[in-house]
C-alpha cells in the first residue's frame, strides 16, 4: 500500500499473486499489469495469468471435487462459516483495499459487510437446499422415484467487473457449498480484493484446490474459460451480447451448463437466494421398484 | 578399461573402479532439461515419439483376461479420433497373461513384455526365477522385465547378483532382456551407477529403473545416472544398451523433458523405440491429451479417451 508522507520507514509493498491449487504461484507466465487508481498512479502489479495457470487451475479443481462433493453438508457449512470469521477479521483490510482502488469509504464498508454476511447466508443453507431442492415424485407405476441434487463439478467463473469482493464472494459461496470445485476470474478492474480473500480462504478450512482464483485480462481468458473440455459449466456475470454468444458456442462442445448473471445487482437482498446454489447442480432421479 | 576385446558378457567388472556420482551436479543437470523452450512443431513430434515409446503397462494383483484385452485394444487403438498415431512400443504384463496378450495382439506389431523373476520382490530361489522367464518366454513374451536382487545387492554379494542375470539371460533366448534395478531400494545414486553397470555387464538389453511398486519409482535423476553408465559403458565397448525409465512418469510434459535429457546425453542413436522406453500406464492419455489438444486449441479432458 502507498507509504505515508512523512514516515522515514520504507513501507513493504504486498505481491498479488494467484492462487491455484491452495498455494500462491505467480503467473507461470511471469507477467504482470499495473493497476492504476484514477490519477494513473499505480497502486499495484497485478499477475496477467495465461491460460496455462487457467489450465493448471482446472486440473487442482478436478482433483479437489469428489473429495470436497464428499464432505458433508455440516462440514461444508462450516467451512464457509470459518471463511466469514476470517473475513470478519480482517475487515479493515479489505475496506483500505476497496478504497485504494477507488470504491467510497461508506460503499466499501457496506461491500465488505455484505460480503461476510452473504458468506453466513450460503453457509446456513448448506444443509436445506437439498431438501428444499429434492423431490419424491408421483408415478404410475410401482416404483419409488425420488430426484436429488449432485454438484455439476468443476464451475468456471468470470466474476463481476464491477463489484470486486462482494460480487465474487456472491458467485463463489453458492457453487462450493453445493461440493462444486471453482475457477475464478478475478474482476480486471478490481482485482486486489480477490487476491486478499484467496488469503482469507486459504486461512480458513477451504481444502486446496476447491476454489483457484486467477487474475488477468478478460479478453485473453474467456475463451478458454468457456471451451476446456474438463469444465463442467460456466458463470459469467457481465458480457456483452457478441461475447456472451462466443462464449455460449465454445461451451456447447463438451455441453456445458452456461449460467448467466448478468445485470444483477449484487447489493439488493434480492441477489442471494438458494436458486444460485441449484444452477450449478444436476438433478438425478432414481426409480427404485417396490412391492405392491 | 580399454576398447581392446574382453568379453564383456560373462565377466564381473571391478565395481569400485565405477566413477562416484556428483549428486549436486545431477540435480543441476536435471534442472537445466526441464528449462528447455520447445516449439509446437517439435513438441507434436516428442510427443508421438513418446507414445511410440510406451510399455503399455498393467501388473495388478487384480488383472484379469478382460484387463490385458482391453489394455490390448487401448495399445491399438490409442485414440481412433487422430490419425497418424503410432503404436504403443510393447505391453507388459505379468507371466500368466501373456498367452492372452498374445492373442489379442496377433497379427500386430506390437512386443509382449512379460515381467518375470519373481516380479517385484524377486525374493525367490534361482530355479523358480529361471522357471517364471522360461514360462513367459514360452507362452510368447518377446521381452522380459527382471528384477535383480536388492537383498544381495546391498548385502554386497555383487557376483551372485551378476550370475543370476547372466542365467535369466541366458533362459530369455531370442527375447530382449530389460534388468529392473529398483532404485527407490539401492537408496544412493552410487549404487545406482554400479547396479547399472554391473546389470549392463552381464547382458542386460535395456536397464530400467522401477517396478512401479516402490516410491520413489523413476525420478529424473536417476534416469540420468543410468543414461551416463549407458554412455560411458558405449565407449568402453561399443554395445549400446537400451533405457526404461517406469512408475511416475504420468504427464506428457514430464515425458518430453525425460526426452530432452535422452537427446542430450546419449544423442539421436537412442530416440527410437528400439533403446529407449517409457513404463506406464497413464501416460498415453495424458500424451494425448495433449495431442489432441494441439489439433483443436481447446484443453481436454479424460471423459473423451478411453480408458487403459
Amino acid at each position: 500500500m502507498a507509504q505515508k508522507s512523512g514516515s522515514k520507514r520504507l513501507s513493504v509493498a504486498k505481491t498479488y499473486k494467484i492462487y491455484i491449487d491452495g498455494k500462491f504461484p505467480r503467473t507461470e507466465s511471469g507477467r504482470y499489469f499495473a493497476l492504476e487508481d484514477s490519477k494513473g498512479g499505480v497502486i499495484a502489479n497485478v499477475c496477467r495469468s495465461s491460460r496455462k495457470d487457467f489450465r493448471n487451475a482446472v486440473v487442482a479443481a478436478r482433483k479437489a471435487q469428489p473429495g470436497w462433493a464428499k464432505a458433508s453438508a455440516y462440514l461444508r457449512g462450516q467451512v464457509l462459516y470459518r471463511v466469514a470469521e476470517m473475513l470478519e477479521g480482517r475487515r479493515d483490510q479489505f475496506i483500505a483495499e476497496l478504497v485504494l482502488q477507488g470504491v467510497g469509504q461508506r460503499a466499501a464498508e457496506k461491500e465488505v459487510d455484505l460480503s461476510i454476511d452473504r458468506l453466513i447466508y450460503f453457509a446456513g443453507w448448506a444443509d436445506k437446499y437439498q431438501q428444499v431442492f429434492s423431490a419424491v415424485n408421483p408415478v404410475s407405476s410401482s416404483h419409488f422415484n425420488f430426484s436429488i441434487l449432485e454438484p455439476t463439478g468443476v464451475v468456471s467463473m468470470l466474476a463481476p467487473n464491477d463489484s470486486g469482493l462482494l460480487g465474487l464472494v456472491s458467485n463463489v459461496a453458492p457453487t462450493i457449498v453445493g461440493g462444486n470445485t471453482c475457477i475464478v476470474l478475478a474482476s480486471e478492474k478490481l482485482p486486489l480484493c480477490a487476491v486478499s480473500f484467496a488469503e482469507v480462504l486459504h486461512a480458513s478450512d477451504v481444502p486446496g484446490g476447491v476454489v483457484n482464483i486467477l487474475t488477468g485480462h478478460r479478453s485473453e481468458l474467456t475463451g478458454q474459460f468457456a471451451s476446456h473440455m474438463d469444465v463442467n459449466a460456466i458463470i459469467y456475470c457481465d458480457a456483452d451480447r457478441k461475447t456472451a454468444q462466443s462464449l455460449q458456442h465454445a461451451a456447447a462442445d463438451n455441453i456445458k451448463r452456461v449460467v448467466s448473471r448478468t445485470r444483477t445487482d449484487w447489493f439488493k437482498s434480492s441477489a442471494q437466494h438458494p436458486y444460485l446454489i441449484r444452477d450449478t447442480q444436476e438433478v438425478k432421479t432414481t426409480w427404485h421398484p417396490i412391492g405392491v | 578399461m580399454s576398447l581392446t576385446a574382453v568379453d564383456t558378457t560373462t565377466r564381473l567388472p571391478d565395481l569400485s573402479a565405477v566413477p562416484a556420482v556428483d549428486e549436486v551436479g545431477v540435480n543441476e543437470r536435471v534442472a537445466r532439461f526441464q528449462s528447455r523452450s520447445i516449439k509446437t512443431a517439435s513438441k507434436i513430434e516428442a510427443l508421438k515419439l513418446v507414445l511410440s515409446m510406451i510399455d503399455l503397462t498393467t501388473l495388478e494383483g487384480q488383472d484379469t483376461p478382460g484387463k490385458v484385452r482391453q489394455l490390448c485394444q487401448k495399445a491399438i487403438h490409442l485414440h481412433d479420433a487422430l490419425p497418424d498415431l503410432p503404436h504403443v512400443a510393447a505391453v507388459c504384463v505379468y507371466p500368466t497373461m501373456v498367452g492372452v496378450a498374445r492373442e489379442a495382439l496377433a497379427g500386430r506389431d506390437i512386443n509382449i513384455a512379460s515381467v518375470a523373476t519373481a516380479f517385484p520382490s524377486g525374493q525367490a530361489p534361482l530355479s523358480v526365477k529361471l522357471e517364471d522367464t522360461r514360462m513367459a518366454v514360452a507362452a510368447g513374451a518377446n521381452e522380459i522385465d527382471m528384477v535383480i536382487s536388492r537383498g544381495e545387492f546391498l548385502a554386497g554379494h555383487h557376483g551372485r547378483v551378476f550370475d543370476e542375470i547372466v542365467a535369466i539371460k541366458e533362459a530369455c533366448g531370442d527375447a530382449h532382456l530389460k534388468v529392473i534395478l529398483e532404485t527407490g531400494e539401492l537408496g544412493t545414486l552410487d549404487r545406482v551407477r554400479k547396479a547399472s553397470v554391473l546389470a549392463m555387464h552381464a547382458g542386460a538389453d535395456f536397464i530400467k529403473t522401477s517396478t512401479g511398486k516402490i516410491q520413489p519409482a523413476a525420478t529424473m535423476q536417476v534416469t540420468l545416472v543410468m543414461l551416463q553408465a549407458i554412455r560411458d559403458y558405449y565407449y568402453d565397448t561399443g554395445r549400446m544398451v537400451g533405457m526404461k525409465p517406469a512408475g511416475g512418469i504420468s504427464s506428457a510434459k514430464l515425458a518430453v523433458h525425460y526426452l530432452v535429457m535422452l537427446r542430450e546425453t546419449l544423442g539421436n542413436a537412442w530416440m527410437t523405440p528400439d533403446w529407449f522406453r517409457f513404463g506406464a500406464s497413464s501416460l498415453a492419455n495424458d500424451v494425448l491429451m495433449q495431442l489432441q489438444k494441439q489439433k483443436t486449441g481447446v484443453y481436454q479432458s479424460p471423459d473423451y479417451f478411453s480408458k487403459d
